[in-house]
């Protein structure tokens, strides 16, 4: 995926090598932050009273010593804040004691804003780690200074700066001392990064932040914003996500519900959200059940009548014409390897629509104030919402800010912002502040929930058992080519693609010529909107990517474990580089070894019970995280129920920056998994998704959850992400594992027992 | 107009008699940390006490609870530091939070019922509350710490 950061993307790592590190007084204290490229300034406090500094990231020390974190990320469940926070705070040897974190509100002016891709941790770890050597070299040379010593003298530990037997806390050299500085971007390079045997609090476990007010009712939520004079609004969905227009509204039931406003069928020039009629009341109850009564008549087009079945069928079509798609990988000789091949393997792979259930269902409150449109909301990615919303108001995207509050989950559906804007257009034509609250089924039935997949794949063999070519095609909707196309990198062949929706088949394994084709599917584009869903494109490639390649394993007569390693050769562009990928494919190799080793791989096991393995690399070639599960299922052969009793997992996500933080992520990643490959998944049908709620949708409940062994790899690497990377492992294994269990070969996610029954049949015939 | 007893406060409230008590709770009387998850009594994120039993709120319609002695998450405890609370910051539970007001509250009279509970018990009574971040090794975790800490009390 290398060209998945082509956007401009002010985090990106290569950044700080180009800006300067401003150090500059600010009311009572001192700001730290990287200046604008091509800004100019006569002093840092000029630069900084002037804002002329880059907003992702910056950070105050004021006079009490209190060290404040800026953090442009969204805190979803991820514990972001502290993660980052302790980056910048261990190599200014601040006190822990003395950090605090702050979410800062969406702005234009602070670009880039989106917390997804497990990207958060890894993009920022060098830029708070110069930004916070360098202020800790200030700071010591000021406190050396106030003792009255040479800085080579001074030693800085917990917010004091010590020389012989004399200290200076950090808080004083603020009040006494002048800190400013101007740093060149080589300079800032220069900088002494400690040792990471030197590192006080990355790696070391802490207690999050934000978890107490999560335990008594104090957190704050978007569905919890309020505003005198708003009125509650629910909206009345059309029949499809779009193409639909509103023909007529009868309210007459409505009017008999107390505080019962009216219904608005909204305009919406940004085309967000076609066919929308708006209910308004004076209590979100009331709101609730007037929506209930109002009728609308609608004229919808042809998606009304789109179904899962037609979509996966059309998909096949698109993957059969070989000229379809764009190429990722496309290496020379794949066709003639096919060609000559003692044998090829070839399955398809399907994955069902996936909805994102966050439990806060989505929800907005928006009005306008001093000339300014207020959108108050969680949410992933203010960037990309901020110039639909400033189009669908008719205003510049200066006059609209978005205020950040926590969000009730976000497992990527809150990176799409398009619930802002129907609150916004409503609370315009209503010229009060509208709050509006989708019911869950509401909050299903307009999910930009994970598209249904079809992938083939096909492998060449040689008369010796040796893996001469792979092909993966994937076809899917494309959240990227609907929602950010500029975000699209292109193909060896020229065509643009969704990295979103094909990370993964762009596999680490050796397998002679290897063509990677991903495939838009346009009919799934047009009947709804797809989304990014917690894992991306890996959460549904690598469902056919590691059960192919358990499939080829067997087909070889070959140890699935062995066939991996075989694979595994850490050649070529599997090679790996510095400085994310060092080790490249050996490194994956050694977390499969692992995780064989701790599940017991090839020992003896109970009837009907299997271990299934599978790999992943994680969510991009660029960020590798080596991740490998080996799950342990036991099959009831008369109803087809998949019970998984053991899940073992062996992660490499290079650097820990907070351990305890990182085992949470890798439990609820992996669990999301487990949920995707055994209990949850919906259908599309006739322009809807078929289940809206927890009583035919069914996500993993407590009783479901198996042992877990997790276990990280010890390393110093580039620290990259961990929100992710285990879901996608969790299905192929199991997938896997119930072939070892009772030899049914599963093909479609989620694994129903109706299919493991059939299956089953299947091979008794 | 519905009389009712709120975290030990008596408060009269004006919303309709069929008005869900979780919107009582939320938007009349402003106490945000019981949630609104699914509306239809199976996610658990709505669950607050009356007279000492967990139920849902959102689909408790007032006035079947007018006289009653209604606890919120913000009245379980005056600290905020009921046992449960406590065991579910040491072990680090909430990840979003959003559902953990009700699967504190639901945990809280499990522990009435079983102040020794098993593994099968939390899967009983705590299989009602979905987390969809899948907090669950540690809200389990959570569950047994603070059973320890109050029969330690004992």
């Amino acid at each position: 995926m290398a060209g998945l950061r082509c956007a401009p993307n002010l985090d990106a790592p290569a950044s700080a090598a180009r800006r300067d590190f401003l150090i500059g007084a600010a009311g009572a204290g001192f700001v730290l932050a990287f200046a604008r490229p091509g800004s100019v300034f006569a002093d840092p406090a000029a630069a900084i009273a002037a804002a002329a500094y880059e907003p992702n990231l910056w950070c105050r020390i004021d006079a009490e010593g209190i060290v404040t974190v800026n953090i442009i990320r969204a805190e979803m469940g991820q514990h972001v804040g502290t993660a980052l926070a302790r980056i910048l705070a261990d190599e200014l040897e601040a006190d822990w004691a003395d950090v605090r974190i702050d979410h800062v509100d969406s702005d234009p002016k602070w670009g880039l804003m989106v917390t997804g891709g497990s990207w958060s941790v890894w993009q920022s770890f060098p830029l708070l780690s110069q930004a916070g050597a360098a202020a800790r070299t200030a700071l010591i040379e000021e406190g050396a200074k106030l003792l009255g010593v040479a800085p080579s003298a001074c030693t800085a530990r917990a917010s004091t700066v010590s020389a012989g037997g004399r200290s200076i806390r950090y808080a004083e050299i603020v009040r006494r001392g002048n800190p400013s500085r101007h740093y060149s971007a080589d300079e800032l390079k220069a900088m002494p990064l400690k040792p990471a045997s030197e590192r006080r609090l990355v790696g070391r476990d802490t207690q999050a932040l934000d978890v107490p007010d999560k335990t008594d009712g104090k957190a704050v939520y978007g569905i919890d914003a309020r505003v005198a004079g708003m009125l509650y609004a629910r909206p009345k969905l059309p029949p499809t996500r779009n193409g639909s227009k509103v023909l007529s509204i009868d309210d007459a039931a409505a009017k008999t519900i107390p505080g019962y406003h009216r219904a608005l069928a909204l305009d919406d020039r940004s085309g967000t959200v076609p066919g929308w009629v708006m209910v308004f009341a004076d209590s979100y109850a009331a709101a609730i059940r007037a929506a209930d009564q109002v009728q609308v008549r609608w004229d919808s087009d042809d998606t009304a009548q789109v179904s899962e079945q037609q979509i996966l069928d059309h998909g096949a079509k698109l993957i059969a014409d070989p000229a379809a798609g764009a190429h990722v990988f496309d290496d020379a000789g794949v066709d003639a390897a096919f060609a000559q091949a003692a044998s090829v393997l070839e399955h398809t792979y399907t994955t069902a629509s996936v909805l994102h259930f966050q439990l806060e269902p989505v929800n907005a409150l928006a009005f306008e104030k001093d000339g300014r449109w207020e959108i108050h909301t969680g949410n992933q990615w203010q960037s990309l919402i901020l110039p639909t919303l400033a189009k669908a108001l008719g205003v510049g995207e200066d006059a609209v800010i978005m205020r950040t509050y926590l969000l009730g989950g976000g497992f990527g559906r809150r990176l799409n912002g398009d619930y802002a804007v129907p609150a916004a257009l409503a609370a315009k034509a209503l010229g009060r502040p509208v709050k509006m609250v989708l019911t869950r089924a509401d909050d299903a039935r307009f999910d930009s929930f994970r598209s249904p997949s079809i992938q083939r794949l096909r492998m060449a063999f040689d008369a010796a058992g040796a893996v001469t070519a792979m092909q993966h095609d994937a076809c899917a909707g494309w959240p990227t080519e609907v929602m950010v196309p500029a975000f699209m990198p292109k193909g060896v062949n020229g065509v643009a693609y969704d990295p979103f929706a094909i990370a993964g088949a762009d596999s680490w394994y050796g397998v002679g010529a290897q063509r990677v084709r991903a495939l838009s599917n346009d009919l799934a584009n047009r009947a709804f909107r797809p989304g990014w869903l917690r894992s991306v494109g890996p959460g549904w490639t690598n469902w056919a990517s590691e059960c192919f390649i358990d499939e080829a394993a067997h087909a070889l007569g070959v140890d699935p474990v062995a066939f991996r390693l075989r694979l595994l050769d850490g050649k070529g562009r599997n090679a790996g580089s510095a400085p994310n990928a060092v080790g490249g494919a050996l490194r994956l190799a050694a977390v499969i070894r692992r995780a064989a080793e701790k599940a017991g791989w090839g020992g003896a096991l109970p009837a009907d019970t299997g271990l299934g393995i599978a790999a992943t690399f994680g969510q991009e070639r660029d960020m590798p995280t080596w991740t490998a599960c080996v799950a342990r299922v036991r099959v009831d052969r008369a109803s087809g129920i998949v019970v998984a009793e053991r899940l073992t997992l062996v992660v490499d996500a290079g650097t820990i920056v907070h351990p305890d933080g990182a085992l949470a992520q890798t439990e609820g990643a992996a669990l999301w998994g487990l949920s995707m490959a055994l209990h949850e998944g919906t259908r599309f049908v006739d322009g809807q998704v078929r289940d809206t709620n927890l009583d035919t949708y069914t996500p993993l409940r407590i009783g479901d959850v198996p042992a877990l062994d997790i276990e990280f790899v010890a390393s110093t690497e580039a620290a990259v992400g961990l929100g992710e990377p285990a879901t996608t492992v969790v299905a192929p294994a199991i997938g896997n594992a119930v072939f070892a269990a009772v030899g049914a070969r599963l093909r479609d996610l989620p694994i129903r027992p109706d299919a493991v029954r059939a299956a089953l049949a299947g091979k008794r015939a | 107009m519905t009389s009712l007893t709120i975290n030990g406060r008596e408060v009269t409230v004006t919303s309709g008699e069929d008005t869900p008590l979780l919107w009582v709770i939320r938007d009349e009387l402003g106490l945000t940390g019981t949630k609104f998850g699914c509306g239809i009594g199976m996610c658990g994120a709505c669950t607050v006490h009356v007279d000492g039993r967990a139920i849902r709120s959102c689909i408790t319609p007032v006035a079947a609870v007018a006289g009653t002695r209604i606890t919120t998450i913000e009245g379980l405890d005056p600290a905020g530091a009921h046992p449960l609370q406590k065991a579910w910051i040491a072990t680090q539970a909430p990840q979003c939070g959003y559902c953990q007001s009700g699967q504190i509250m639901q945990a809280a009279t499990l522990l009435k019922d079983f102040p020794e509970p098993t593994d099968r018990d939390i899967d009983a009574v705590m299989g009602g509350n979905l987390c969809r971040c899948m907090a669950y090794v540690r809200i389990r975790k959570a569950i047994h710490l603070a059973a320890a800490e109050l029969k330690e009390r004992e």
